[in-house]
């Protein structure tokens, strides 16, 4: 794609066609393949996707956290500040990992180190990247801590991973997150591992410390769900490629693309069968495919229920079909082949 | 119509051992009082947040742990007792699909193998008969009998999923469990996995206990639906009622806190605080009492007891006496 469909002037962050490939013994997996999206400035953007379908590694390319080799950033551009994230030195992107873009991850006791305390983690953040002293850092942290409202923050931070509970650590996480207060925040399935009224507990937070600090969140998440609690725009993927980007409202109501209707389809609705008999739901058939060996033309092509002879031999690219609102399907092209 | 299995007042403590002598110092109350029957072709769901019991319960009625006290009848006879023979004639009538389709099927035995194994060890089907048997159950599950060749490795999880639910059918059990049976799977292999289960129990007349943590889930599956909290249940009845008109507070909480994937959904959510206590040291009284909203003087005193409201929508809760 030689010109982005949208390019908004206000973009905090901008990605542009970036490629993200692991090359393996078995051949080269196309984990990020040619994703374009922007994020604004303190909005929720929600990344919503299978595993496999490159959600996760299109985070870690931004934080530049993919191991190479085997994996290796082939092309693209990580546009932020004024400056490109995929060309800066592993020197300069320090003071842009965890300053300025933060994260967090699915399962905090494994993204947490086990051997130091909360405290000294935390306060880590305010000496490395605002050269405070080891007394102000920790004080800080406690500040942090109750922030994200832990109680008893002057006791728990001398406390270890292990001795906090699986919420309690995610709001620990959020609070290492947040400590520099961060212009963007990546959050890769932030409450996957947690129980559902824990889950509600998290993103009430994330919500609340979104509307006062302006940060602006990207949320990665395979739930439906969640992202409709707390996204205003979605980009959803399938197998390392975008296929469709929206807003939360439009998408949910009337989504576009044949695997975005499958999934809403699918998913069984709380409080949707009343006392009456089950609908059968409607399944998308066979199953995502591998990355290293992706069928031909499009990547939904074999489980698409709309499937057309162009479909098998030509990807279709992202078409602009509204405000805000793209789809990658040849059922939007008045001549289907042709772009 | 009589039920087909019957748990009455079941117990499971583990006991936590310390020293050199491995001296009990105290319990885990996995499950600590638990009572419900299964009807003849209908599905149970039991679900929970992680650590409630949810899955020590179903483990137990297959004795698949040791159960402290408590008991099951199965089929009008009391099996609490049963060990050897007529455990293993037990087990035949019961099986059970894991949670985990990659770490539940042997990866040096081919699906073939995996299939044959529980037909093998009861006897049962010689010959050309459970070779036919195994290319049915295959087809049945939605594979090919060609990839009953195949090692676990090469299927994906939804595939590995229909292998496990084949080797559970293998022996035409008349019960089985479901543990979490498609919470390990990719969104849009949920629904197969469901519509399969769904048309295998009309087909073989299986009565299904599915626990799980994914509320939306059970309310399409499921007839009736028991709530855990910390080793009881406090609520239960009809999946209808339970979710039109849920009456126990965390069950209220439970329900209002599942994200809807609709964006215009109201949104009146109940967070609840804290996190749910450590079944070692149950609070006193209701054990929800530290975290309700409606906590009343006498919840931290006396545990109430489940209680008819009308219809079998039975909750176990001060508000409601």
């Amino acid at each position: 794609m030689s010109e982005p469909i949208h390019s908004p002037t206000d973009a905090l962050l901008q990605v542009q066609d970036l490629k993200t490939y692991f090359f393996t013994f078995d051949g080269v997996a196309r984990a990020v393949d040619d994703v374009s999206f922007h994020l604004e400035k303190g909005e929720v953007l929600g990344v919503v996707g299978e595993s496999g379908c490159g959600k996760s590694v299109t985070a870690q390319t931004i934080m530049r956290l993919i191991p190479q080799p085997p994996g290796k950033i082939v092309s693209g551009r990580i546009l932020f500040d004024g400056r490109d994230l995929v060309r800066l030195s592993m020197e300069q992107m320090r003071g842009v990992r965890g300053n300025r873009i933060a994260m967090i991850f699915q399962e905090p006791m494994t993204s947490l180190n086990p051997v130091y305390t909360i405290g000294n983690q935390i306060s880590e953040m305010f000496r490395l990247h605002m050269g405070l002293s080891r007394r102000e850092s920790l004080n800080r942290a406690v500040g942090m801590l109750r922030k994200v409202q832990i109680p008893a923050p002057e006791k728990r931070v001398g406390e270890f991973p292990h001795q906090l509970s699986g919420g309690m650590r995610q709001r620990a996480m959020i609070a290492m997150a947040l400590s520099c207060d961060p212009e963007i925040l990546i959050a890769d399935e932030p409450t996957t591992a947690l129980d559902v009224t824990v889950q509600a507990q998290i993103l009430d937070l994330m919500l609340q410390l979104q509307a006062d600090f302006n940060t602006a969140i990207m949320m990665i998440t395979h739930d439906l769900g969640v992202i409709a609690e707390i996204a205003r725009r979605v980009v959803v993927m399938y197998a390392g490629r975008i296929v469709e980007e929206a807003e939360t409202g439009p998408l949910f109501e009337d989504p576009k693309h044949p695997y975005t209707q499958g999934l809403l389809r699918s998913i069984p609705k709380l409080g949707s069968r009343g006392a009456g008999e089950r609908i059968r739901l409607e399944e998308i058939r066979g199953m995502v495919p591998g990355l290293l060996n992706l069928p031909q033309g499009c990547r939904f092509s074999p489980r698409c229920p709309h499937v057309m002879g162009i479909c098998r031999e030509k990807d279709p690219p992202l078409k602009r079909i509204g405000q805000g609102r793209t789809a990658r399907c040849w059922l939007y092209f008045d001549e289907p082949g042709k772009d | 119509m009589e039920p087909l299995l019957t748990v009455d007042n079941l117990k499971i403590h583990f006991p936590i051992k310390k020293g050199v002598l491995s001296k009990t110092v105290g319990y885990v109350y996995a499950v600590d009082g638990v009572s419900f029957s299964l009807k003849r072709g209908q599905t149970l769901g039991i679900v929970g947040e992680s650590g409630c019991g949810k899955t020590t319960a179903g483990l137990g009625v297959l004795k698949l742990v040791p159960v402290t006290s408590g008991t099951i009848h199965y089929d009008g006879r009391d099996i609490s007792g049963a060990d050897g023979r007529r455990l293993r004639a037990l087990r035949r009538e019961m099986q059970i699909i894991f949670q985990d389709p990659y770490s539940s099927l042997n990866p040096r035995m081919t699906v073939n193998q995996i299939i044959n194994d529980p037909m093998e060890i009861h006897g049962v089907f010689a010959g050309a008969e459970r070779k036919d048997r195994i290319a049915y159950l295959l087809e049945r599950v939605g594979l090919s009998p060609e990839q009953g060749r195949r090692y676990p490795h090469e299927f994906s999880g939804g595939q590995r999923q229909r292998i496990g639910i084949a080797r559970a059918l293998a022996l035409n059990p008349s019960v089985i469990i479901g543990d979490e049976p498609v919470s390990a799977l990719d969104v849009s292999i949920q629904a197969q996995i469901i519509n399969l289960l769904i048309e295998l129990q009309k087909d073989f007349q299986l009565s299904y206990i599915i626990i799980a943590h994914d509320l939306a889930v059970v309310e399409y599956i499921c007839d009736h639906v028991a709530v855990m909290y910390l080793g009881r249940i406090v609520e239960r009845a009809a999946h209808g009622p339970i979710y039109a008109d849920p009456k126990h507070p965390y069950t209220r909480a439970l329900l209002s806190a599942v994200p809807v994937p609709d964006p215009k959904a109201k949104k009146d959510r109940i967070i609840l605080k804290g996190d749910v206590p450590s079944p070692i040291h149950p609070p006193s009284g209701c054990r929800f009492h530290p975290r309700c909203p409606h906590r009343m003087e006498i919840c931290d005193k006396k545990e109430p007891q489940l209680k008819d409201l009308g219809g079998g929508h039975e909750v176990s809760c001060f508000l409601y006496d």
